[in-house]
């Protein structure tokens, strides 16, 4: 199993370099998601403005594939309507439970195909869906 | 003199080593602490069970019921002459953890008046480094009893700060739970102090034993705890099979805790008596094979010995940690010399997450754990969300510590990349 098809380039760039971290001042809902077998955390901030997904901000510790995630995720749901958003994360459940078999709807997902080789990884797919659940957490919230 | 082990001549006792890992790369177990490997002696002796003398113990007059019978009280003889007991003082459990829970909850349904029966004003006594395990069920057995949990803190070195043990094992301490081996730091902890004072204010001493029993040799009858707990699958055996051990005066105050067949004395409609220890906290049919299976388990670790399996891990354990001292950016959780540790080194390693460091050196064929090792409080003083951890067993070798090393210096390079 080569650890290049997990370790993709643009993963390892968004980890030193994440985006969209540091929790924001405002917020309609802020989510604290972590995965008890590792002990990786976040805390994740959603605004939205109506349908629309105006601000996520997020902040936490864990390894290259949570952070990473997390990182790509804000920046891609960001400007979505909720729909949007909805279809993205399922397009991206979709890839994380395909074993490898699959190599992501680039239209959708964009960078975030990166992460089709994590889901050779059964032990990291929870590592990738930290952000994504944390956010559909907090977009559930939001309305209700 | 102790006589060396030869780990590769054991290995050869153990199948799973004649596999690969990872397209074609040799197995480096370095993962014993949460589970050991299993030799053929053991894989055998629960197949054998179920192949020739499988019945439900205790029950039924016929060949096969003596046979398993025999086997299933032979395992727990087995287990008595291993940690120095009485026969009728080994229980056997599922699992450590069961262990525990069992002695939690039997405390919890003490009546009045028992010597076990907790009540606000009484105190529980844990430590810092504590296994989930020893933790959580002591933390909801204060909660059920209104007795309050206090606790020994962890220094900078990874050992116990007992300059406060007048205070925390104080006259109204019935219960101190703690750790012989902390599974994350290595450190064994030293239990004369502990002891003398908690049986001077009449507590009991419960011991969870799961890193300690299976690499060095433990002798219940001269330690001086009064309980002690441990897992059959970290000591080379099957997993469903754990230990508890109690003082036979102990055992015989403290109240059941699953009720059902085999634990009985007499039924009517309306009430019950109970067997004596052991039977009186075996509900049900065991694990038969997987008891029978630790029997097997421990004759082989009395065979290697255990004197001479601990010297090896501590040589293997100085040789991880002098090299890890080399490395620039690795930083060492737990005693860096050998007093009173065991082979269990934790360490992380600048700019890469322990679940990155743990999926490269997989890549190598390098099994270690990753992540809080189920002791997230001590991890929280620490200062560290994870720790990669390699623990070390009698079929390691120096040549596996080398891959290791090599193996942190290749990950450095790795996720050195981009930056």
């Amino acid at each position: 199993m080569n650890l290049d098809n997990m370790y993709q380039e643009v993963i390892l760039d968004h980890y030193k370099h994440p985006e969209h971290k540091g929790l924001s001042a405002k917020k309609d809902v802020q989510v604290h998601h972590i995965n008890p077998s590792c002990g990786d955390e976040i805390t994740l901030n959603l605004s939205m403005s109506g349908d629309v997904v105006t601000e996520i901000t997020w902040d936490g510790i864990g390894c290259s594939i949570s952070m990473a995630s997390v990182s790509m995720m804000s920046g891609l749901l960001t400007g979505k309507t909720r729909e949007e958003a909805q279809s993205i994360l399922a397009a991206f459940l979709e890839l994380m439970q395909s074993k490898g078999t699959e190599s992501g709807d680039e239209v959708l997902l964009e960078d975030a195909v990166a992460f089709a080789g994590v889901s050779k990884f059964p032990a990291r797919i929870k590592c990738a869906l930290l952000g994504w659940m944390a956010f559909k957490d907090a977009a559930f919230q939001v309305v209700h | 003199m102790l006589m060396p082990l030869n780990p590769v001549k054991i290995r050869k006792d153990f199948p799973i080593f004649e596999r690969t890992v990872r397209d074609g790369k040799k197995l480096i177990y370095l993962d014993s602490g949460a589970t050991s490997q299993k030799p053929f002696a053991v894989i055998d002796a629960e197949v054998n069970f179920y192949k020739f003398h499988n019945a439900a113990v205790h029950r039924g007059a016929h060949q096969l019921a003596e046979e398993a019978t025999d086997a299933y009280e032979g395992a727990r003889g087995l287990v008595a002459g291993f940690i120095g007991a009485s026969v009728d003082e080994v229980i056997f459990t599922k699992s450590a953890t069961e262990s525990i829970n069992l002695l939690a909850y039997a405390m919890g349904n003490a009546p009045r008046g028992n010597r076990f029966a907790l009540s606000p004003g009484d105190k529980i006594v844990v430590t810092e480094m504590e296994h989930h395990a020893n933790l959580i069920p002591w933390q909801e057995l204060s909660n059920r009893t209104g007795a309050t949990l206090d606790w020994f803190q962890v220094n900078d070195e990874g050992r116990l700060d007992l300059s406060t043990l007048h205070a925390v094992i104080s006259p109204e301490t019935k219960v101190v739970a703690i750790t012989h081996q902390s599974n994350v730091l290595g450190t064994i902890n030293p239990l004369d102090e502990i002891l003398k004072r908690a049986h001077e204010v009449g507590a009991v001493v419960v011991l969870d034993a799961c890193q300690s029993i299976p690499h060095l040799a433990v002798d219940v009858s001269t330690l001086g705890v009064d309980f002690l707990a441990f897992s059959g699958h970290k000591a080379l055996g099957p997993t469903g099979v754990g230990i508890l051990w109690g003082k036979a005066e102990l055992l015989d105050q403290l109240p059941p805790f699953l009720y059902g067949g085999s634990m009985i004395e007499s039924v009517t409609m309306t009430e019950s008596t109970w067997a004596p220890s052991p039977r009186k906290f075996e509900a049900g049919v065991p694990n038969m094979a997987q008891a029978v299976g630790l029997g097997a388990a421990l004759e082989y670790l009395q065979a290697v010995g255990l004197n001479a399996i601990h010297k090896h891990e501590i040589d293997l354990t100085m040789q991880l940690i002098n090299g890890l001292q080399k490395i620039e950016g690795v930083k060492i959780f737990g005693p860096t010399n050998n007093i009173m540790r065991g082979g269990t080194v934790s360490f992380a390693v600048d700019q890469i997450h322990p679940h990155d460091l743990g999926q490269y050196l997989d890549s190598l064929g390098i099994a270690v754990r990753t992540g809080h090792h189920c002791a997230w409080p001590l991890n929280k003083k620490l200062g560290v969300a994870a720790t990669t951890r390699a623990s070390f067993y009698l079929y390691n070798d120096s040549d596996e510590v080398e891959a290791l090393l090599d193996g942190v210096l290749g990950a450095q390079k790795y996720f050195a990349r981009f930056s």
